[in-house]
């Protein structure tokens, strides 16, 4: 893709250039583009001045943040120590089969991504599943197939 | 806007006036629970009905609140000063319980489908004072909690908000430090150190500027209680914040929340933002002179940032890998400053402390640790949410007054505290009283307050691999023991889970373990064996059979298990059929049912949802 340098300079002026802010600057571009495009980090280096390894290495320290390009929907399934014990783990190996992805992965139609959380907050409805911002708690490997289709509905595949 | 004690009193009046004009409240929790249940469906659909019918010749309000703390039975709807708490509102049939709100606010009429039961499923509970769950708690750092609006700063000072600052601010520093002291209070993110102390330091390290941080990085997983105070009373923390810096000597502070934490990052910038504008931060605080400014800063969801040291690096815009702690960070902080860090928790019972006197506070807990903690109480106990207790009330307490027991009356097997840092602890210590000392004496932690609950059907070294592949994932690489030896550590267990132990893993594991805590650098390697130990140290028998008979008695392990039905039980019902995830159960309505088993995964479910005891896991 293109770096849209509007959109960057936008994000980058917010926090007065100041290179201490440099994980909000990733964070606002993983929200406008739902990952963390290279050509985003080449051009964010370059306005701040700071090498790109620098960048890469924040990058790749923290787990909200995607080099590669998501699916239009991210399935989050929840294995924190709640969820894990009533069991999550089940219901991620289900989504795995279900979409024929492996965790971390997007399916071919580009309409999932597969990712794991640890812990949504929401510990009393484990095992707990969220696709953008809603939440299935008290997951069952048979809800696990009523979401992908309830998120497949009305969409080209 | 200055804000000076008159200010502060009118705010509080135009609230009491405000709120005096109403006949009915009804709060409707929105905390993350509740939500996740469909609270504000709940409440966009009785603000609708409400508004549309304007027949109403009651004055009411309906208001969002944070987490209220039973969120198993989400979403909960509470009147008036807690007079009547409604449970799983909206969950059956929207439509009803919508109108059954209505018949509660027109007519007084309470709708006993609503109402909480107890155990015996006969008597019902009306007002949240009565049910187990709530009486057995003390509620300081929760009281406002599933009360107030968090986004509406009149009413946090309608409830007496900021007015410790106020009288913080009328002391000497020095004096608020030693208040902080005598109290008692210790650390809430889990190591327990004295916080006066903390603040005594930082006050003496030389330099400036000096800063204050509040952690709300929470990264244990499991864990909800920084999250559901930041969420659900922002101005609490603020309020301790801002006496902390005052006392300490400093103008800035920040807060730390990671970015997964969407909502607690609204509530909190639209809190700084009401306080600036009434004059509780920024230039001058209530005409005292002092200046003060609070900005929020949003983690990236690395566990390990947790760490005040990888917590400053991650504010200074780096990764978040820990450094050796030579030099403290009272002395040596956030850009090379002095910095205090403290736990969200922690500052949220600052308020309380200046308001009601050190010595208050230190009646409360037990001997050498004072207070309350929050707990988020989760796993296979039947009341799950969100508690405060006194420290030194016992787990049996905890776990089977206020939780309820365990779900499906199956048998206590152990309760796991301090997360990826503690240990489980099992049934023969449930009398022990719940405070730092006794837990670490224990091999486990008080941690931040995660506590989860397992039950027979949990296998103790399913649990053990699982947090060390968590904290593979979260260690930072940075030294040797933490990085390799975790990993070693994780091959074994993962090995002993299926099928391939053999004799010798299990003192492997100790001595590994051992070498691992002495030699890390950081907190994170340093308590990372912990829970293969106390596991090994209180289920040795569990590992044993996995080693040497090559079985899961918990039927977890899926190596080690075959599951099958037992035709003198099946009723032939379909349950299990339904709910399989590969469909390899053959089912014909009322015939005996039977797995096909190069297909099943072993996952379990069919044992779970089978209501006549007609599987096996053997
Ligand atoms: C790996 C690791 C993770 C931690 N995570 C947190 C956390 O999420 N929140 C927290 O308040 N403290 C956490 N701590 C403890 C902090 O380092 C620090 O001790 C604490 O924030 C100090 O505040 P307190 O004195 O109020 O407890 C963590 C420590 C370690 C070693
Ligand atoms: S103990 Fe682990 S997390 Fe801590 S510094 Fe070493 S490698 Fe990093
Ligand atoms: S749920 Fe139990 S009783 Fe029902 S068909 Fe399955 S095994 Fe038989
Ligand atoms: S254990 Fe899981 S996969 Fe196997 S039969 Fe039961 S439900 Fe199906
Ligand atoms: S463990 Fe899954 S929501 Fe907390
Ligand atoms: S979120 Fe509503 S009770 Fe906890």
């Amino acid at each position: 893709m293109e770096a849209d340098e509007g959109k960057l300079s936008v994000i980058i002026d917010k926090y007065d250039g100041d290179r201490s802010y440099l994980l909000a600057m990733l964070q606002d571009i993983q929200r406008e583009y739902r990952y963390v495009p290279e050509e985003a980090v080449r051009y964010l280096c370059g306005q701040l001045r700071i090498p790109l390894a620098k960048a890469y290495e924040v990058v790749t320290f923290y787990k909200t943040l995607s080099l590669k390009p998501r699916g239009r929907h991210t399935i989050h399934v929840c294995l924190g120590t709640a969820c894990h014990l009533r069991g999550g783990p089940g219901i991620l190996e289900t989504f795995e089969r279900e979409l024929n992805v492996q965790t971390g992965d997007t399916t071919e139609n580009g309409l999932f991504t597969l990712e794991t959380v640890n812990c949504l907050g929401a510990c009393a409805l484990a095992p707990l599943v969220r696709v953008e911002e809603k939440d299935f708690g008290k997951t069952t490997p048979a809800n696990a197939k009523k979401i992908i289709r309830e998120f497949h509905d009305g969409e080209e595949l | 806007m200055m804000a000076s004690r008159e200010r502060l009193y009118a705010i509080g009046a135009d609230y009491r006036k405000a709120i005096s004009g109403y006949d009915k409240i009804v709060k409707i929790c929105c905390g993350t629970g509740c939500i996740s249940s469909g609270a504000l469906t709940v409440y966009d659909e009785l603000q609708r009905v409400l508004s549309k019918r304007g027949l109403s010749s009651k004055q009411i309000l309906v208001k969002k609140t944070g987490c209220h703390g039973l969120c198993e039975r989400g979403p909960i709807v509470v009147f008036g000063d807690d007079e009547i708490l409604y449970q799983n509102v909206g969950k059956r049939n929207i439509e009803r319980d919508i109108a059954a709100l209505l018949a509660t606010i027109n007519e007084d009429k309470i709708e006993d489908e609503l109402l909480y039961k107890g155990d015996d499923k006969t008597k019902r509970y009306m007002s949240s004072f009565d049910i187990p769950f709530y009486s057995g708690q003390t509620r300081i750092v929760l009281s406002l909690n599933g009360v107030i609006d968090p986004e509406n700063i009149e009413e946090y000072v309608g409830y007496g908000g900021y007015k410790s600052l106020h009288k913080a601010l009328q002391m000497n520093p020095m004096e608020i430090v030693d208040l902080i002291e005598k109290s008692g209070l210790r650390g809430r993110g889990g190591g327990g150190f004295l916080t006066g102390f903390k603040w005594r330091s930082c006050r003496q390290a030389q330099g400036l500027p000096k800063y204050v941080v509040a952690n709300g990085d929470e990264g244990d997983p499991g864990a909800f209680m920084d999250r559901s105070l930041m969420e659900g009373n922002p101005h609490g923390i603020l309020e301790g914040m801002i006496i902390g810096g005052f006392a300490i000597g400093s103008n800035h502070g920040f807060i730390y929340v990671r970015d997964e934490y969407p909502l607690a990052v609204y509530r909190l910038s639209k809190a700084i933002d009401e306080a600036r504008h009434h004059g509780f931060l920024g230039r001058s605080i209530m005409n005292s002179g002092f200046d003060f400014d609070i900005s929020i800063f949003r983690g990236g969801g690395a566990f390990v940032c947790g760490e005040s040291t990888a917590l400053i690096s991650s504010i200074e815009g780096k990764s978040g890998e820990p450094r050796a702690k030579y030099i403290h960070t009272t002395e040596k902080g956030l850009w090379g400053k002095p910095t205090n860090i403290n736990n969200v928790e922690t500052w949220s019972n600052v308020p309380y402390i200046i308001d009601r006197g050190w010595e208050w506070f230190q009646s409360i807990g037990s001997d050498r640790s004072k207070g309350t903690k929050v707990f988020s109480l989760v796993g296979k106990v039947k009341n799950t949410g969100l508690i405060e207790v006194p420290m030194g009330v016992s787990l049996r307490e905890i776990i089977f007054n206020l939780g309820g027991g365990i779900q499906g009356d199956k048998k206590f097997k152990a309760v796991q505290t301090g997360g990826p840092s503690g240990g489980c602890i099992p049934e023969e210590f449930l009398e022990i009283p719940v405070d730092f000392d006794s837990l670490t004496k224990l091999g486990s932690m008080m941690g931040s307050g995660g506590m989860i609950v397992m039950d027979e059907r949990n296998c103790m070294v399913d649990v053990a691999r699982y947090f060390l592949k968590f904290l593979i994932e979260e260690s930072c690489g940075k030294c040797t023991p933490c990085r390799e030896g975790v990993r070693r550590m994780h091959e074994i267990v993962d090995r002993i889970c299926r099928g391939d132990g053999s004799m010798g893993d299990i003192e492997h594991l100790e001595e590994l373990g051992k070498a691992i805590q002495l030699s890390s650098l950081c907190g994170l390697g340093q308590s990372a064996p912990n829970p293969v130990l106390s596991t090994i140290k209180f289920f040795r028998e569990e590992y044993r059979t996995h080693v040497q008979e090559k079985k899961c008695p918990a039927g977890v392990c899926k190596n080690l298990i075959t599951v099958s039905i037992l035709p003198e039980r099946c009723t032939g019902c379909m349950r299990c059929a339904v709910e399989c995830p590969v469909d390899c159960i053959s089912s014909e309505k009322k015939e005996i049912h039977g797995i096909d088993q190069s297909l099943c995964t072993k996952c379990g479910t069919c044992f779970d949802v089978c209501r006549f005891g007609a599987v096996k896991i053997s």
